[in-house]
């Protein structure tokens, strides 16, 4: 008999709120977390805006803490507390807890702080804290330390899909018999000028310096690039049995997922998105779910001109008629981009969409593009069927990177 | 130039509460760095260099090991000044 995984907490620190339920009313809202940077840099680069989170982590953390810690490892604990508590803060066995928490960048602003430190100051002044700072499995290991997780503590890195691989990782380690509960998700800290200055350099982000909140788009017709994000979220994962032997609140179950890789370049989508469609039929295999019942998909769709209508295609490619029925929600088009916390964000935001039965809108889209031939849930929130249904998760990164996740209500 | 004790502790007090977010008035002459006011390897190092700064005194990496107490500290810096 395979062991079933089921969610049981939640935890998110993002551009709408410093919780999931603060994040969650703003998102069925409509509300956008793109603003206008107040920093000097953000005047001297080509985009002068982001999605910063709503609370700021000084708000949440002892003052220490904050001292010794990236902001992406702030963000990792903030949003796995969260989770942990939602939880229910289980008394367990330790070496069967594990900790999977992604980022695509990892500590990029402190290497660059202590960097100039070093140019200004002289190595002697370089923080002892940096390595263990600036260390892309940072994040993980700090929950892992704090939750005393001794099953394995992991990091995988695929650029934007990192926190959707972080999520399925988890649940192999619970499938293969490696861990009990799995504390898994995704952060992202990256809004500093060289990291907005490079991918601006790569025509990756939006310029629309004159209406932020307008800027993310996805599958409008002017859409011109995604708005870089900040946060994470965190999703406990835990084995089916074990949740309810000690009867914990079970939110529903991940059934499958697919990876792939494209094969085709190191930054542009496959216009076929061949790889897309893969991963999507091994993910849908694996869940053993009925077409009939996918009824919603947290799209990757980042705004850029590309990325958004190879995705919709590659879904028309893969469900034919049956995805006429998916109530496709772009909520980047709210949060902007975390990277590395995308995936985890998004899957939070799936949990509480089979939870609320409620699709969250997309916003933003003043003019459709065309060539987008899937149900996209517009302004509003979309009500969702009662009954046995399942949502998607998809999430692509930089180098080609293609990972599905499939969520089943129960 | 000669550094009065109690000049050097509330030095080293406000280096420490910075440094370990550990309150002023509870960093005496006695307390064990490691022990009993959470000032790890890392954070030592911290401790360190703000301390070399602050009192004009080089403390080198062998002597470090040394420190265990903030007693230790004060007077390895005062005879350092001397």
């Amino acid at each position: 008999m395979s062991r079933r995984v089921v969610v049981t907490g939640l935890g998110a620190t993002t551009p709408l709120g410093g919780d999931v339920s603060t994040t969650w009313s703003a998102l069925l809202a409509g509300t956008s977390g793109v603003r206008l940077l107040t920093e000097d840099w953000a005047q001297t680069i080509p985009v002068h805006f982001a999605a910063r989170v709503a609370i700021e982590p000084s708000e949440q953390m002892q003052r220490v803490e904050l001292r010794r810690l990236d902001r992406s490892e702030q963000f990792a604990l903030i949003a796995s507390r969260e989770a942990w508590k939602d939880a229910g803060s289980p008394e367990m066995d330790k070496e069967r807890l594990g900790v999977v928490i992604a980022s695509g960048i990892g500590g990029v602003t402190t290497l660059l702080d202590q960097y100039d430190i070093l140019h200004d100051k002289g190595a002697r002044l370089v923080s002892p804290h940096t390595v263990p700072m600036l260390m892309p499995n940072g994040p993980a290991a700090n929950v892992g330390l704090e939750l005393q997780a001794k099953a394995g503590v992991h990091t995988p890195v695929s650029a934007c899909a990192s926190g959707a691989e972080a999520i399925g990782y988890a649940f192999d380690m619970i499938r293969n018999n490696r861990a009990d509960i799995v504390v898994s998700g995704g952060v992202e800290a990256a809004i500093h000028a060289l990291p907005m200055s490079a991918f601006a350099a790569m025509k990756a982000l939006s310029t629309r310096n004159d209406d932020p909140a307008r800027a993310s788009r996805p599958y409008d017709v002017n859409r011109d690039g995604f708005v870089l994000g900040e946060g994470g979220g965190v999703l406990v994962l835990e084995e089916y049995d074990h949740a309810v032997a000690r009867g914990a609140k079970i939110y529903c179950e991940i059934a499958g997922q697919g990876l792939t890789s494209d094969g085709y370049h190191i930054a542009a989508p496959d216009p076929d998105g061949a790889g897309v469609q893969r991963a999507l039929k091994f993910a849908l295999r694996e869940a053993g779910v009925s077409l009939k019942d996918i009824v919603h998909l947290n799209a990757h769709a980042t705004s850029t001109p590309a990325g958004d209508v190879a995705e919709a295609n590659a879904l028309r490619a893969a469900l034919g008629a049956d995805a006429d029925h998916v109530a496709v929600s772009a909520t980047k088009s709210m949060t902007g981009h975390l990277l590395g916390g995308a995936g985890a964000i998004e899957s939070v935001f799936i949990v509480k969409t089979l939870q609320d039965r409620l699709a969250p809108p997309t916003i933003n889209i003043d003019d459709l593009d065309p060539a987008v031939t899937i149900d996209v849930v517009r302004d509003k929130p979309r009500a969702l069927p009662a009954g046995d249904i399942a949502a998607l998760n998809d999430s692509f990164g930089f180098g080609g990177h293609n990972v599905v996740l499939v969520f089943k209500s129960i | 130039m000669a550094l009065a004790q109690a000049d050097v502790l509330a030095g080293l007090q406000e280096i420490v509460e910075e440094v370990a977010g550990i309150p002023a008035a509870s960093i005496e002459m006695d307390k064990n760095f490691t022990e009993d006011l959470e000032v790890d390897s890392l954070s030592m190092v911290e401790v360190v260099v703000a301390a070399e700064e602050r009192f004009g005194v080089k403390i080198p990496d062998e002597a470090v090991t040394d420190l265990v107490t903030v007693g230790d500290a004060v007077n390895f810096i005062i005879n350092a000044a001397k």
